[in-house]
């Protein structure tokens, strides 16, 4: 078969099994988009702005675990495209970028809409290439998927100059069907020597802890960490990245971990003789002042990525490998040992846990005549049965989505940890719905995060995304509001959102159903209304408490057991 | 400590920029670097020499180990191995000091390989240290110009780093 780069491009993409591409045309790519134009298998989603095209890219991957794929032009398509792409560096998602680039030998001459790509993207990619040969497409866009989706995954950039799509230029087409690296070859096993140094410990432990992370999201490890948390009965917190892998309802769940953690978490964190961390990755807003950080434990890590272990805390037992396979290795060397964990210990050790738990450390003031963020939380999860995509923003309500929706089921709960993006809910969402088509799919999202890609709504006019967009609007940006109160002495510098949109016209105008409540009594009508229009995108503008905080916090350089506990916090 | 780490990799465009890169990211600090291909066409071959502490230097080798160019990778400070620098100086050599530079270099086993009615070039090679102690050994009116290449390593014994 001889085919053009572009139609190239486009038939590597159909070979790899992508359905979905989201993108936004320019000079650069245009060979590309015209190969886009003349098939159906691929379906391309024209975003508003290359921004979201990572993020939907993104979302659309951590929901299905399939890698996401995005499509820019050269020069400022690319440079928007990086926050998107910095986004799921940090996260470690799987994704694909291709961006044009201008034609080879223009390249360094300050061409029009020519910057370095690749230069630009190196420090927030898993890898990137730059094709120089229309014969070597295929072969760079193979090795760009088996990259991004195989041990830690991430985002790789192809930088494609426009003269390599060129339709004139015929090249025989063949997409490899296996591709072979001698300079990279992740960790497919886990050392069962280790596994077995890290049961003995495991079984032997008083005051044990699993601490896990997103590691067992994106590596599909939650049926084994279930196995093995439930064999031994010992207590799990998640971090931010890894709530659902382990379901939230369960009893020994103790909730999400660090700076806004739960109380018994961290807690559990300080005592613990034993911390079992599984696909974490020790993160400074998990373990507060790393001085502080469990002083009494032996530590045991379970990471596909050597880089990950011993980088930020010393561990005692590493193990290198995926979740996967060292969990379910983990089980059966429990299993075939015969021992059980001291119950004596054990139920010394859940006494304690539950004597925290009764500090409540969640609670908040139901009584209010304002509507409070937790509720609204609270109620997004009994409208929808707490079986929904939940893409998230970034700020308080984030927190609030985190603590308040209990997530039981692993890739419900989308939201930018690492980089944090304000601006990454709306898009994501998207990405998901377009994966996930009937499912329900709700945008938690802030006043000043949703302004940050409000254009999407058009795309989602244009796509059919019946998104629920659930704006928890404090007038405020609020984690700002929060720490400028806490350590500024309420200085509120640049932190009011002054001069808001009418968002329900807002929404209007681009098509869709906006709808403003702030009672609380009417809050679960208005949300149930809204999920009951299965085929419409409803902007809920929900006005709340615009001095909410988020407890606990632990202030940045304090220990896990130095929170700080909102006034409702029942001390025992 | 002082670590001189061994680099195998593939012999692409930008590989030499993402370990530079990586160094100035993530902070660490480079002493010196040095690349060259190998008998292998399609491998290039990376000497670095960095300072840090243990999980510094940890760190260091698995963020390299990391890089999907990067194909194998050695601490040579790990084990016995062999560190040569080449040094060119050029020095100040008129009638009155031409005799003492000249033996200067001999005692170092330098050669002379420019000369002209008032100077020299000399060729030196060894460990960092013979290459310090030369230039301290002439007087420093004398030095016009010095070149060096940084140190590149080699592990001692039969054992090659290959792939
Ligand atoms: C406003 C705000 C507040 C925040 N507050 C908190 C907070 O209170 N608590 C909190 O926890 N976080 C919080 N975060 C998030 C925090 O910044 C980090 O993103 C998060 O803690 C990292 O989660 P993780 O350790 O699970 O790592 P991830 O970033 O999810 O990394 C996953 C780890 O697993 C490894 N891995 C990947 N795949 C596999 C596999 N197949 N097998 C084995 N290992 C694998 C990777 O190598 C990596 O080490 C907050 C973020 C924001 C924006
Ligand atoms: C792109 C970007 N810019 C700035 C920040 C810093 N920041 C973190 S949270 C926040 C406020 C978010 O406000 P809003 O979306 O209204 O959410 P709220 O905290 O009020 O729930 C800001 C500005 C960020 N995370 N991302
Ligand atoms: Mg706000």
């Amino acid at each position: 078969m001889e085919l053009s780069g572009g139609e190239i491009v486009i038939q590597c993409l159909k070979d790899e099994g992508v359905e979905h591409v989201f993108g936004y045309p320019g000079g650069a790519v245009l060979h590309i988009y015209d190969a886009i134009f003349r098939q159906d298998d691929v379906q391309h989603i024209l975003v508003r702005h290359e921004q979201a095209a990572t993020h939907a890219a993104d979302g659309y991957a951590r929901s299905t675990g399939k890698p996401g794929v995005a499509l820019v032009t050269s020069g400022p398509g690319a440079t928007n495209a990086v926050t998107g792409i910095a986004t799921a560096y940090m996260d470690s998602i799987p994704m694909v970028v291709l961006t044009g680039q201008v034609p080879s030998p223009f390249i360094g001459s300050d061409a029009f809409q020519e910057v370095d790509t690749v230069g630009i993207t190196r420090p927030c990619v898993k890898h990137n290439f730059l094709v120089k040969d229309v014969r070597e497409i295929a072969e760079t866009i193979k090795k760009a998927f088996y990259i991004a989706t195989s041990g830690r995954p991430g985002p790789v950039v192809v930088d494609i100059p426009k003269d390599i799509t060129d339709p004139n230029i015929k090249v025989p087409y063949a997409y490899p069907k296996k591709i072979k690296m001698r300079s990279y070859n992740p960790v497919v096993k886990g050392h069962l020597g280790q596994i077995k140094r890290a049961v003995e410990l495991m079984l032997s432990a008083e005051r044990p802890v699993f601490y896990t992370g997103g590691g067992v999201v994106t590596g599909d490890g939650s049926k084994y960490l279930a196995d093995v948390v439930r064999e031994l009965g010992y207590p799990i917190t998640q971090t931010l990245m890894g709530l659902g892998a382990y379901p939230s309802s369960d009893r020994q769940f103790i909730g999400m971990l660090g700076m806004h953690g739960t109380y018994e978490a961290n807690m559990a964190m300080h005592d613990t003789d034993l911390l079992i961390a599984v696909g974490a990755r020790f993160d400074d807003r998990v373990t507060g002042h790393i001085a502080h950080f469990c002083p009494n434990a032996t530590i045991i890590h379970i990471d596909i990525d050597p880089s990950s272990i011993s980088k930020n805390v010393r561990v005692d037992v590493p193990i290198v490998g995926p979740v996967k396979q060292v969990l379910k290795d983990m089980h059966k060397v429990i299993k075939e040992s015969g021992r059980k964990p001291d119950a004596g210990a054990l139920k010394r050790w859940w006494a304690q846990i539950d004597e925290w738990r009764r500090m409540k450390c969640l609670s908040y003031d139901t009584k209010s005549k304002l509507i409070k963020p937790q509720f609204a939380v609270e109620t997004l999860h009994k409208v929808t049965g707490g079986d929904a995509f939940i893409a998230s923003d970034v700020g308080q309500h984030q927190m609030f989505a985190a603590q308040f929706y209990g997530f039981d089921k692993p890739r419900r709960w989308v939201n930018s940890g690492g980089l944090g993006t304000m601006g990454f809910g709306l898009p994501a969402g998207m990405g998901i719905q377009m994966a996930n088509p009937g499912a329900d799919v709700a945008v938690v999202t802030g006043e000043g995060s949703i302004q940050m890609c409000i254009q999407e709504l058009a795309t989602c006019k244009q796509y059919d995304l019946p998104l629920k967009i659930i704006l928890l609007n404090n007038g405020y940006l609020g984690m700002v509001r929060q720490w400028q109160e806490f350590f500024y002495d309420g200085r509120y510098a640049h932190s009011y959102v002054d001069a808001l949109p009418d968002f329900v016209k807002l929404a209007e105008s681009y098509g869709h159903v906006g709808m403003r409540v702030d009672n609380p009594a009417e809050l679960e009508d208005r949300m149930r209304e809204a999920f009951a229009m299965k085929d419409r995108l409803v902007f809920l503008d929900v006005v709340i408490d615009p001095t909410e905080n988020v407890y606990p916090m632990i202030e940045a350089g304090k220990g896990h057991h130095e929170m700080q506990l909102s006034p409702q916090s029942e001390l025992v | 400590m002082r670590h001189i780490i061994s680099i195998l990799m593939e012999n692409e465009s930008g590989a030499l920029s993402r370990v530079a890169g990586l160094f100035s990211a993530r902070g660490y600090n480079i002493e010196s670097l040095t690349v060259a291909p190998t008998e292998d066409v399609s491998l290039s071959r990376m000497t670095l020499v960095t300072r840090g502490d243990e999980a510094i230097i940890e760190q260091i080798t698995k963020q390299l180990n990391k890089l999907v160019e990067v194909v194998k990778l050695l601490d040579l400070s790990e084990g016995p191995h062999i560190e040569r620098e080449m040094m060119l100086v050029k020095l100040k050599a008129e009638r009155t000091h031409r005799e003492e530079v000249k033996r200067m270099a001999d005692i170092f086993r330098g050669k002379i390989i420019d000369v002209t009615d008032t100077s020299y070039i000399i060729e030196l090679t060894g460990d960092a240290d013979k290459l310090d102690a030369f230039i301290k050994a002439v007087h420093e009116d004398l030095v016009v110009e010095v070149v060096r290449t940084g140190p590149s390593g080699i592990a001692r014994g039969a054992k090659g780093l290959s792939i």
